[in-house]
């Protein structure tokens, strides 16, 4: 299998990440040489074999609905790129 | 007392038990050595004043019934440290300062220990050599442009420099272990849901955990001792019945079988490691254990199996980095602009190499090819596992294919570098528990390790044969201090 330039930009754009045509040649050097090693499993038959999908063998636990953090809203804005007093500040997105 | 560095934090903590030392003295001196260090670029964030403080105030008021009184401690920068900026490695991280602390770090805090500062590792624990850190590769004290492995490359440097008792990293794939075996050190991953995944950055949810990292294995059992709890803010860790570990540790493992696993026998393994592999099965049986050959059929899919599961779960995971709430932001014309800026500025070759490989396998119509495959090949390398301990107690492998390697001499091959995790691959797809002690050089003098991997919980075990062997192997670490002017 070969993944080409097409496929690069199709990715990134789902990754969110911009790609030029120079990185994207790099990528697919890349990922073709990977996936020539990923390719192997191919080999193994599994048809009949359960997915495991967690080796941690529990139950997710139910616990009450209670907040138990401290107000940190100043902490948490203070890490913000660009902040406007409470809010988180992003380009305008509604013309 | 001179030498405060040069003791292990067995030692460390009895004398400062018996009042031989306090902890300020402690602290000043690994301060002053991790100072005179800065070549190795062991630390993305020093925080000095603050642990010397620390130290002052525990003398003050010392409560030596803890397990780690007043010990000073550097951590791998992808726990969050309340108050204290973590990276992760990365630039997308750069000014992010968390406002909570990762439970495996409170439970050190816990105990009396002081953070001293955040350790370099592989952006977002990406990399096997501590080369893919925003902050610069780290050196391994074993000898200059060495690496000290990956992804917790400036954990193992500074424990195996002396710049810090112990630490603890995390390992998704191999990365206590493999730099464990890099730098002449000992490194636990410990079974998945024994520690605490709180507050650690995400890479790979069904694979990480964290493990501590020491210079021998009763340092190694006492911080597991104090790391491994219940956490109900981790829905993935597990209740059961933690040993104390350090007070367990037994070198008494008289009739314990341990299996050798022929499909470790890699092609192409080089001779110093069939030959160290060899000697380890002497040593096992000179304390007492019974060796069984035993078979894992599945061992040569792991790393591909690794690299569709892995890469998945981090695209997944990295999702979050958009430049709006926190870390690093690129202006953008719009907002999808800003967003494919920010994560291709803010994120390294190696991390968006990765993200694209598991968009790509999650992708529509490809999911079942790679995804699903993968995790039904996961269960494969599992029953494998679950089929052995029917017969053995513990298995016992090489830790790496080679010993260290020079920086930059496989930055170009991703493949070739991802072949470094191949005997520790399998244990996390497996979740199980492995630990890597020092057991030998290579021709040029580089530390080699030994892994031995135990059943599910069962780290008691492990670390017992790992005590039994280090004394037979009898390790001397050889660092010259050649970074020190």
């Amino acid at each position: 299998m070969t993944i080409d330039l097409k496929t690069i930009k199709h990715i990134s754009k789902l990754s969110r990440i911009s790609v030029d045509e120079k990185k994207a040649e790099k990528l697919a050097g890349d990922l073709n040489s990977i996936f020539d090693f990923i390719e192997k499993l191919n080999k193994l038959k599994t048809d009949n074999v359960e997915p495991l999908t967690s080796v941690a063998e529990t139950t997710l636990k139910l616990r009450s609905d209670e907040v138990k953090s401290k107000n940190l809203r100043d902490q948490v804005i203070k890490n913000s790129p660009k902040e406007n007093e409470d809010y988180f500040v992003v380009p305008k997105v509604i013309e | 007392m001179s030498d405060i560095t040069k003791q292990s934090l067995s030692e460390l903590v009895e004398n400062i038990k018996s009042k031989k030392l306090s902890s300020s003295e402690v602290t000043e001196a690994f301060v002053e050595r991790s100072d005179k260090s800065k070549e190795l670029n062991t630390y993305i964030t020093e925080d000095y004043a603050n642990a010397l403080n620390k130290a002052k105030r525990f003398d003050e008021k010392p409560n030596l019934d803890l397990k780690l009184p007043g010990i000073p401690i550097a951590v791998k920068d992808l726990f969050c440290t309340r108050d204290l900026r973590t990276t992760a490695g990365s630039k997308i991280l750069n000014n992010f300062v968390p406002t909570y602390e990762s439970t495996v770090t409170q439970n050190i805090w816990n105990e009396g220990a002081i953070l001293m500062g955040k350790l370099n590792c592989d952006e977002f624990a990406m990399g096997s050599s501590n080369e893919t850190s925003f902050f610069g590769n780290v050196q391994n004290p074993i000898d200059n442009n060495l690496v000290p492995g990956g992804s917790s490359g400036g954990s193992s440097s500074a424990v195996a420099a002396q710049l810090t008792p112990i630490t603890i990293g995390t390992d998704t794939g191999g990365s206590i272990r493999q730099p464990a075996s890099f730098t002449g050190t000992v490194g636990l991953k410990p079974t998945y849901g024994s520690c605490s995944r709180y507050g650690i950055v995400a890479f790979a949810s069904s694979l990480d955990q964290a493990g501590p990292m020491a210079q021998n294995v009763k340092d190694c059992a006492l911080l597991q001792e104090v790391i491994s709890t219940y956490d109900e803010k981790d829905s993935t860790s597990i209740d059961f019945k933690r040993n104390e570990y350090s007070k367990e540790l037994t070198k008494d493992i008289k009739g314990k079988k341990i299996g050798i696993p022929k499909e470790y026998r890699v092609d192409g393994m080089p001779k110093e490691i069939e030959d160290l592999w060899k000697k380890g099965i002497e040593y096992a049986k000179d304390c007492g254990a019974e060796i069984k050959d035993i078979s894992l059929p599945h061992t040569n899919y792991a790393l591909p199996t690794y690299y569709i599961v892995a890469p998945a779960e981090a695209s997944s995971n990295l999702a979050r980095y958009d430049g709006v709430k926190y870390g690093f932001r690129a202006d953008g014309e719009n907002l999808i602009d800003m967003y494919e800026k920010t994560r291709s500025e803010g994120f390294g070759a190696e991390v968006q190499r990765r993200i694209m490989i598991g968009t790509y396998v999650l992708s529509s119509g490809y999911y079942d090819a790679y995804y699903l495959k993968a995790q039904k090949v996961r269960k494969l390398i599992k029953n494998d596992f679950d089929e052995a301990y029917k017969k053995v107690d513990a298995i016992l492998t090489p830790s790496t294919p080679s010993s260290a390697f020079k920086i930059g001499e496989k930055t170009n091959d991703p493949v070739s570098m991802y072949l470094n995790d191949i005997f520790t691959v399998p244990v996390n797809l497996a979740g199980l528990p492995g630990i890597s002690i020092p057991a030998g050089h290579d021709a040029k003098g580089y530390p080699l390790g030994l892994q031995i991997i135990g059943k599910a919980f069962d780290e008691q075990n492990i670390l017992n044969i790992a005590y039994a062997m280090e004394e037979k192997i009898n390790f001397k670490n050889n660092i010259t201090d050649w970074w020190i002017k």
